[in-house]
């Protein structure tokens, strides 16, 4: 354990203070490494701690992103408060979804067809509502770059950057405590054996809910980030396929279930997707696709050869996984 | 019987399709007592041991426990009422530690992480598994994979346990050591045991009573000499495994 | 009820016998090799990219082309079974949906590079003939469509039924040990209907083609339409699969005429959320 506190604090380290080194666009590219890593670790709950694998994750980065910019454009609601609706939205849905997957006992592919289903639902519909600009896009005021406003999240890019990190460190901390704790245990025991779990005096279906809820709360912060730093929605890209897909590939090729897989995940693919992009826009063709092409191979490839991700491989090989007391270390 | 039973079944049915596979079946256990439920293969006594666990529900028939009934609760509000039950196929949690299986039943008895930690130690070494702590339970062999069982079960505090068919597939030896284990639970702290067995030795060792059913249907009830005699229950095995 | 309504309603009717088609191929793959092929529409996507390419370069009727078209496939199925997804079939259900979303996105990304992001159509000589039956009018082209779907499905209903092979591959299904023991090479035999099921998408592409205009975002939809018609249908019922497609084909143009066309995916949603809450196994298929 000692060994990961030190990896972990030097990686918060080396974050915090990136800035001091590092110009405009590689700082952009940490938002967004760390935006993923936030947002996969949010969907990891659901999947890693309850078992559910959610392809329409991204339904509530939408819910989140649109309640908070809709609260801030029509009704000049701060950010800071517009996030707790964007919050309640989201938790509100994860937990219909949820409800009505368990309770009808909808499972495995299917449940991932619900999650699928509602996502492109709730996309189409947002592209109908109107005062939320339709396919056209929401857009929203862009505040001064030179303030700090962290109510109503208008601002300098750094100022972003550090709430990003303070995110991205805060779901790592609160899903460690989680892990540890008797909830972590309940969903433990649900996810290894659900007749098992009853049997020893689990709610199974509120477990499961919990985890539902708490993983689309969560996500909707990251909404409201996304929204706020990026200033314009589209019912498109919000609530798209592409970015659910997105959203899961940073756990899975990290390490599904792992407390480090999503932020190892996330700094893998990340970096690699713009590398991607530089290497073929030196080489002079402007090729849409061949980042996702890559990502794809790059799934398969894991899928294939580390189908647990990389981080157990790599924790393995750099003698990690063994804590204080022999007991294993996510 | 003057006391008020711990456990009451009065008239279970359960239908699966068309297929009737508990007829009227009916017993009680007192608090501190130990009973057998035992018949042939097929006779229905899983299936009443589900209904009791909330699994099923009854198509008819009481299950009481200390006069609360249990029917229509589900198996984890069951277990929260006082019952606790393994499984006949064995369910450990594969991918943690043995330890750590039993801490989760200890759950259940209390929210303290550390209160938990320790009960769970302390039925471990009650059930002789103490040194294998550490270990994925997924590495147990099966009689230990039985035990566990038995520990996670307990640790939940149970006012009364349901066993099915904990002594199947183990030597006589190990048998035996089963059989100390809950002789020891049930003088001691006066755990109220209801077992499926098959294994006729642990029967005769343990239960002060024995109820016998076949096809659904309640044969006899008796000490487990008197059962082992009884016309009836012969009649019910022959053909079958002997006694 | 109007004409127009009764002309859209028999469009729709139509169009949603070709979706049968592909959506019987995915009943086949996942009734049987129990691997959910969340890249059918990619593959549909596929054969209709196929479709367009040898109508534009060789001037080749889709009608003609789709004996071919279904050939391809069937080889692209054969090896994407043996060669990748075999080794995932008793694997856990999240990695080999992984594994075909993976699949998924490479067709997806692949078809962007290689054809661009621009919708292409298969415009043919009698595009815009009509027939007219009673009061009614009919695209030769969406009845010449549904014909040969509809004859394909017949065709592939017959060999699950009197083939020697069909039945191998239906016992498969049904039990997979006992297939086994009695000697099935069950690889091949997945292999082989994973195959048939990518062929039927293949013809599905080739007539489909004729109907829709293909994009790279095409397949994404084509794979969530035939989850949806199979889920309505019944998974393993062909029937089931023959009465979704139509099903969603007249919903899709119901939705359309009623509502805004804009809508009529979310009308299609809106109908697999309430099928799997409230009858997963769908209107044919059996309960469990």
């Amino acid at each position: 354990m000692s060994r990961q506190a030190i990896l972990l604090g030097g990686l918060a380290a080396a974050f915090a203070l990136a800035p001091l080194v590092a110009g405009p666009y590689l700082l952009s590219v940490l938002v967004v490494v760390m935006y993923f890593a936030y947002v996969g670790q949010a969907w990891n709950i659901m999947m890693g701690f309850a078992g559910q694998l959610s392809l329409g994750h991204t339904l509530y980065v939408g819910l989140g992103a649109y309640t908070a910019a809709a609260l801030f454009v029509h009704l000049g609601v701060p950010a800071a408060l517009g996030l707790f609706a964007a919050v309640a939205v989201a938790a509100a849905v994860g937990g219909i979804v949820g409800a009505l997957g368990f309770r009808f006992g909808v499972k495995g592919v299917y449940f991932a067809l619900l999650t699928i289903a509602f996502a492109e639902f709730t996309r189409i519909l947002f592209e109908h509502i109107p005062g939320l600009g339709g396919p056209a896009g929401l857009f929203l005021p862009v505040g001064s770059r030179d303030s700090f406003d962290l109510i109503h999240l208008r601002g300098h890019p750094l100022m972003f950057y550090y709430l990003i990190l303070a995110m991205t460190a805060g779901i790592f901390l609160l899903c460690r405590r989680l892990v540890r704790s008797r909830l972590g245990y309940t969903w433990l025991a649900v996810r290894e054996d659900q007749e098992a779990a009853a049997a020893l005096g689990i709610n199974v279906f509120r477990a499961k809910l919990t985890a539902v809820m708490l993983s689309a709360g969560l996500t909707a912060l990251g909404g409201v980030f996304f929204a706020f730093y990026y200033n314009n929605l589209f019912p498109n890209q919000a609530f798209g396929m592409n970015r659910s897909i997105e959203i899961i590939l940073a756990p899975i090729v990290g390490g599904l279930g792992t407390l480090f897989g999503p932020i190892l995940g996330a700094l893998i693919l990340t970096p690699l997707g713009e590398l991607i992009t530089a290497v073929t826009e030196a080489m002079g063709f402007k090729a849409a696709g061949i980042k996702q092409l890559c990502y794809g191979l790059s799934l398969l490839a894991i899928v294939k050869f580390l189908p647990d991700g990389v981080w157990p491989w790599l924790r393995g090989r750099l003698g990690l996984d063994r804590g204080p007391d022999g007991e294993d270390e996510s | 019987m003057s006391a008020a039973p711990l456990l009451l079944v009065e008239g279970l049915v359960k239908n699966f399709r068309g297929l009737r596979a508990v007829d009227g079946v009916s017993f009680s256990v007192q608090a501190g007592e130990v009973v057998a439920l035992i018949g042939p293969n097929g006779a229905g006594k899983t299936t009443v041991f589900n209904m009791i666990a909330g699994v099923f529900e009854p198509d008819g028939g009481r299950i009481e426990l200390a006069g609360a009934s249990l029917v229509g609760l589900r198996p984890d509000q069951v277990c929260r009422a006082g019952i606790g039950r393994t499984f006949q196929l064995v369910k450990p949690f594969g991918n943690i530690s043995v330890e750590e299986n039993v801490l989760i039943g200890a759950l259940r008895w209390t929210h303290d992480l550390g209160a938990a930690r320790r009960r769970a130690r302390e039925v471990l070494d009650l059930l002789g598994l103490a040194d294998k702590r550490r270990q994925m339970a997924r590495s147990l062999t099966l009689p230990d994979r039985k035990c566990l069982e038995v520990a996670r079960a307990l640790a939940t505090a149970p006012k009364l346990l349901l066993l099915d068919e904990v002594m199947a597939g183990l030597r006589p030896a190990e048998t035996d050591r089963m059989v100390d284990i809950f002789r020891k639970l049930n003088r001691e702290t006066g755990l109220t045991i209801v077992l499926i067995e098959h294994v006729m030795r642990a029967v005769m060792a343990l239960s002060q009573r024995v109820v016998v059913i076949n096809t659904g249907k309640p044969v006899c009830e008796g000490t487990p000499e008197e059962v082992v005699r009884d016309p009836r229950v012969l009649d019910c095995y022959l053909g079958q495994e002997k006694l | 009820m109007s004409i127009d309504l009764a002309n859209q309603i028999l469009t729709g009717l139509l169009t949603g016998l070709v979706y049968s088609l592909m959506a019987l191929g995915l009943s086949v793959i996942f009734g049987v090799v129990r691997v959910v092929n969340f890249a059918h529409g990619e593959m549909t996507a596929l054969a209709m990219y196929a479709a367009w390419a040898l109508f534009t370069w060789l001037e080749l009727d889709p009608l003609v082309g789709m004996p071919l078209i279904a050939l391809m496939l069937f080889v692209l199925g054969y090896i994407m079974q043996r060669g990748l997804i075999d080794a995932f079939v008793s694997k856990p259900e999240h990695i080999q949906f992984i594994l075909l979303v993976a699949i998924a996105i490479i067709m997806v990304n692949g078809s962007l590079l290689t054809f661009g992001p621009d919708a292409h159509g298969v415009q043919v000589s009698y595009g815009f003939d009509t027939y007219e039956v009673g009061p009614l009018l009919v695209d030769k082209v969406r009845l010449l469509a549904a014909a040969a779907a509809l004859g394909i499905s017949g065709l592939l209903m017959l060999f699950f039924r009197r083939t020697m092979t069909g039945k191998a591959i239906r016992a498969c299904a049904d039990n997979l040990v006992g297939a086994k023991v009695i000697g099935l090479n069950v690889k091949q035999l997945y292999a082989v209907t994973f195959g048939i099921g990518a062929a039927c998408v293949g013809a599905a592409g080739a007539l489909l083609s004729l109907l829709i205009d293909v994009m790279p975002s095409t397949g994404p939809e084509l794979t969530m339409l035939a989850f949806i018609i199979v889920i309505v249908g019944g998974l393993g019922s062909m029937g089931g699969a023959l009465l979704g497609g139509m099903l969603i084909g007249v919903s899709e143009v119901l939705a359309g005429y009623f509502l805004m066309p804009s809508m009529k995916g979310m009308f299609s949603f809106a109908i697999l959320i309430l099928i799997l809450v409230l009858r997963p196994q769908g209107l044919m298929g059996a309960r469990k």
